[in-house]
């Protein structure tokens, strides 16, 4: 199922000559991630997740911070913004704070996303800006060759935390859920079509949707590629109720693939575009 | 650039008191009273570390000119109780002319302000104003201050008209202000025979320019809206915070929007991102928090989106002296962001000018699609000064931007200018990356060597070649010895040579507007025929000096007159240093 696929009915997109492609959103430019690496399918889900949205890709930006996943904005026709490590959600915020108007998909990975970002991501959360976040979660640094994440196994033995951090696991969804993000999902790279959908719900949804999508690193984390075997669809619904999704969330073993929380914040509010005076009317306070 | 040279015969005064006292209130009501009455004059404030509660200080000087600087000394020390004010006894510099007015009630005046010589004048302030029900003590120091500084009491009671915010107690506040009038009256038939009359305001004629009453902070949140800056991130922070708080209601206002951002990590990022969107962007922050912001105006630099940063300094390093101003950041703004990173620095030279320097950054920033830092500092920041109203000099924000469907668009073309036609999201046909990584003319991430040196000689080209016209520096005087300063010092400078002229002696001025980029050509078209030169600066590293020294060739190798905050430099120990200088052999 990692295979891409271009059948645009599975997304309900039309077949009309105008109508928005995936393929109207994949630019020509070549990835540098490895062979077989999770981030592949993710960017063929985004690519037909935006196809759906029918925004134009001059209408659509793609923020993102530093790593491997982080390289997906020019490798999207959309305008791209691949800023500096761990601040994407900050750029994206000004983004779309100052231009309302356009469609903004953040992306990046669990080191950018959870350790020198995580103090953006909670107040992204809790901002609740309508924007959309994919984190490709991979438990692992991959651009800087293999050292412990956030969301890495505490015992993982790598060289620069021989035996293991020691240390316990992020948990993402749920530190989203409590600080205010009004979508919450767990997506899987394998499994392209589910995950565009739920990218597409999510960037439907009002507010900051947070979709955290498990996207193996086949180099450093080659036993990653059982998550395949272990991914399942969550066998509940989506709530709007914070508390249950929370209970949910604490209990899952981090397999469980499906939009976890719809909630109904009001999203935060859209710059003023209509001025109310003019720059001379403000000088008056000056004046003696 | 219009510019004021301070008379001779200005009033300094200093009501102090501890924090809740209501001095900073008297303050700012004498300030306005001395507007109503025709004259100039300029407000700073002091205050302990407290959040409140500390002790406190009104530092006024008023004056029949415009004013940017403190004198060298106080005429009057009024205060309202002493508790810990005897830590002002650097900042508020007393002699035997000066007068010093406290309260017997609230304990003895301390021994380090009676050393000085100063005519020690005690009254009951608070005995008075409780004689009147409802009136407050500050109001009394009012009528008492003023009326010594030679203001009529009707101004003193308009101002407080007009400022005072609860109805009910107005006519009693009225009445201790001419209680302290008539109490002053007393005092200065005292003064008169015993060492001679306080300094006072001669009567002036209402000035007929149309005049300005404004701080230096907000002179650059109104500069940058004149801009054209229509978003601001903001982070609060001493002493940046009043512009980020007068921007606040001001940018929603014509139609662009504030937000608060949880550090300033994100607020840099966050103007980034707006700006990338097309949407000229500020924030204003000081040296704890430029230090966290440059990474990102590398990005900036790297991504050639147009950012403001004002930075008011203040003393530094580390948490430094939040609210006490310093020279200091200045190497940090011109060099410190690592790689090659060609960015503009621009520094007000007045509290006025806070204003044109922003408006002017606003400008270069946006035309030459790189960050701008504003130096303001905490001097100019959070003092308050009676200007005439200054005169816009036209700086907007015009971006070169990308048009629709443009054929072979390439965002990082290598155009002749080194400016090359921004794409801004949702133009048809010409969406691009902006990007850290160091990129081909296309925008695509490259670690070619060829595209490396093509795009750092781009972003030093634009910023080399750019006209930046006669606002670069403010040129002023004659003579063959000449002084080079920026920023708050400038005042200090100014007052220092026009002292000397009275003495006869001619010093030239270069006070630098534009510190980076370099402007070499018209640095030497500045010091032509130069003999001397003297680089003088509020910072314990002379880091003007050994910058300059570093960029630029001179005639003659410069001397340096430089000393660290919190105390500003005063034009008094400026003249004395320029005049040993200009007279050394």
């Amino acid at each position: 199922m990692n295979e891409i696929d271009n059948d645009e009915a599975a997304t309900g997109c039309g077949s009309t000559p105008n109508a928005l492609t995936a393929a109207s959103f994949k630019s020509s430019y070549k990835p540098i991630w490895c062979p077989g690496c999770g981030d592949y399918t993710v960017l063929s889900s985004v690519t037909k997740a935006l196809a759906t949205m029918g925004v134009a890709p001059k209408d659509c930006a793609v923020v993102s911070g530093i790593g491997c996943s982080s390289r997906i904005p020019a490798y999207t026709t959309c305008y791209g913004f691949h800023g500096v490590h761990g601040r994407s959600l900050a750029a994206a915020t000004g983004l779309k704070v100052a231009r309302p108007d356009l469609q903004v998909l953040v992306a990046g990975g669990d080191g950018d996303g959870y350790s020198i970002g995580g103090n953006h991501f909670l107040h992204a959360c809790r901002r609740n800006v309508d924007m959309t976040y994919l984190v490709m979660d991979n438990h692992v640094y991959g651009m800087t060759k293999g050292q412990p994440s956030p969301t890495t196994e505490p015992d993982w033995d790598s060289k620069l935390s021989p035996g293991g951090t020691g240390l316990r696991v992020f948990h993402p969804l749920v530190v989203a859920l409590a600080s205010g993000a009004n979508f919450v999902a767990r997506a899987f790279a394998g499994d392209l079509n589910g995950t565009a959908a739920i990218i597409a719900q999510a960037m439907k949804h009002p507010g900051f949707s947070f979709v955290e999508i498990l996207s193996p690193c086949v180099t450093f984390r080659p036993e990653q590629r059982e998550w395949r075997k272990l991914v399942r669809p969550a066998a509940v619904e989506p709530t709007d109720d914070a508390a249950r999704a929370a209970r949910r969330l604490m209990t899952d073993d981090g397999f469980n693939i499906g939009v976890l929380f719809a909630g109904d914040r009001a999203p935060y509010p859209a710059s003023m575009r209509q001025p109310r005076s003019t720059v001379a009317d403000l000088e008056s306070e000056f004046a003696l | 650039m219009q510019t004021h040279i301070a008379a001779p015969t200005s009033v300094s005064i200093a009501l102090a008191g501890s924090g809740g006292s209501g001095v900073m209130t008297a303050g700012t009501v004498l300030l306005a009273a001395a507007a109503k009455a025709g004259a100039y004059g300029l407000m700073v404030r002091t205050s302990g570390p407290q959040i409140r509660g500390g002790e406190a200080a009104a530092l006024l000087r008023l004056g029949p000119q415009a004013m940017s600087s403190l004198d060298d000394g106080f005429d009057l020390l009024l205060a309202i109780d002493w508790q810990n004010v005897n830590r002002f006894a650097d900042e508020i510099v007393l002699g035997p002319r000066s007068v010093l007015i406290g309260d017997p009630d609230e304990g003895e005046a301390p021994e380090v302000f009676k050393a000085t010589g100063a005519r020690y004048a005690p009254l009951s302030m608070k005995k008075m104003a409780k004689a009147i029900p409802g009136a407050w003590v500050n109001m009394i120091a009012l009528g008492l201050s003023g009326t010594l500084a030679g203001l009529p009491l009707q101004a003193l009671q308009d101002a407080v008209r007009e400022s005072w915010k609860k109805p009910d107690t107005l006519e009693a506040n009225l009445k201790a202000v001419a209680a302290g009038a008539e109490a002053a009256a007393d005092i200065a038939a005292n003064l008169a025979s015993n060492g001679g009359a306080m300094a006072r305001l001669q009567a002036t004629a209402l000035s007929a320019q149309p005049r300005w009453m404004i701080s230096g902070n907000e002179a650059a949140g109104f500069g940058a809206i004149r801009g054209g800056i229509r978003f601001c991130a903001a982070y609060p922070i001493t002493p940046a915070t009043e512009v980020l708080e007068w921007l606040a209601p001001k940018l929603v206002e014509v139609g662009g929007t504030l937000l608060q951002a949880e550090d300033e990590l994100a607020s840099i990022n966050m103007i980034v991102g707006a700006s990338y969107g097309g949407v000229p962007s500020i924030t204003a922050t000081a040296g704890p928090g430029l230090s966290l912001m440059t990474e990102a105006i590398g990005l900036a630099v790297a991504s050639e989106v147009p950012i403001v940063i004002v930075d008011v300094m203040r003393g530094g390093p580390s948490t430094g002296i939040p609210a006490k101003s310093e020279q200091s950041d200045l190497s940090f703004a011109v060099s410190g962001l690592h790689g090659d990173a060609p960015r503009l620095v621009v520094a007000p030279t007045s509290i006025g000018d806070c204003l044109g320097a922003t408006q002017w950054a606003v400008h270069l920033a946006e035309a030459l699609q790189a960050p701008a830092i504003v130096l303001s500092d905490q001097f100019m920041g959070q003092s308050r000064a009676i200007i005439d109203k200054p005169v816009d000099a036209g700086y907007r924000a015009q971006r070169l931007t990308a048009e629709a469907n443009t054929p072979d668009y390439k965002r990082y073309r290598n155009t002749p200018s080194g400016i090359s036609p921004m794409a801004i999201p949702g133009t048809e046909g010409v969406t691009y990356t902006a990007d850290g990584l160091e990129h081909s003319e296309a925008g695509i991430p490259s670690s070619q060597s060829r595209d490396h040196v093509l795009q750092l000689d781009k972003r030093q080209r634009k910023l080399d070649l750019f006209d930046y016209g006669p606002y670069w520096a403010d040129l002023e005087g004659t003579g063959d010895a000449v002084v080079i300063t920026f920023g708050s010092t400038t005042s200090a400078v100014r007052e220092a040579i026009a002292r000397a002229k009275a003495q006869g002696v001619d010093l030239r001025l270069v006070a630098m507007r534009l510190l980076a980029p370099t402007r070499p050509e018209q640095m030497a078209a500045a010091v032509q025929g130069a003999r001397r030169i003297i680089v003088v600066e509020q910072n314990h590293g002379a880091q003007l000096f050994r910058y300059l020294r570093a960029w630029y060739d001179f005639p003659v190798s410069p001397q340096s007159h430089h000393r660290p905050g919190p105390l500003p430099l005063r034009p008094g120990e400026l003249l004395t240093a320029l005049l040993d200088w200009r007279n050394a052999k």
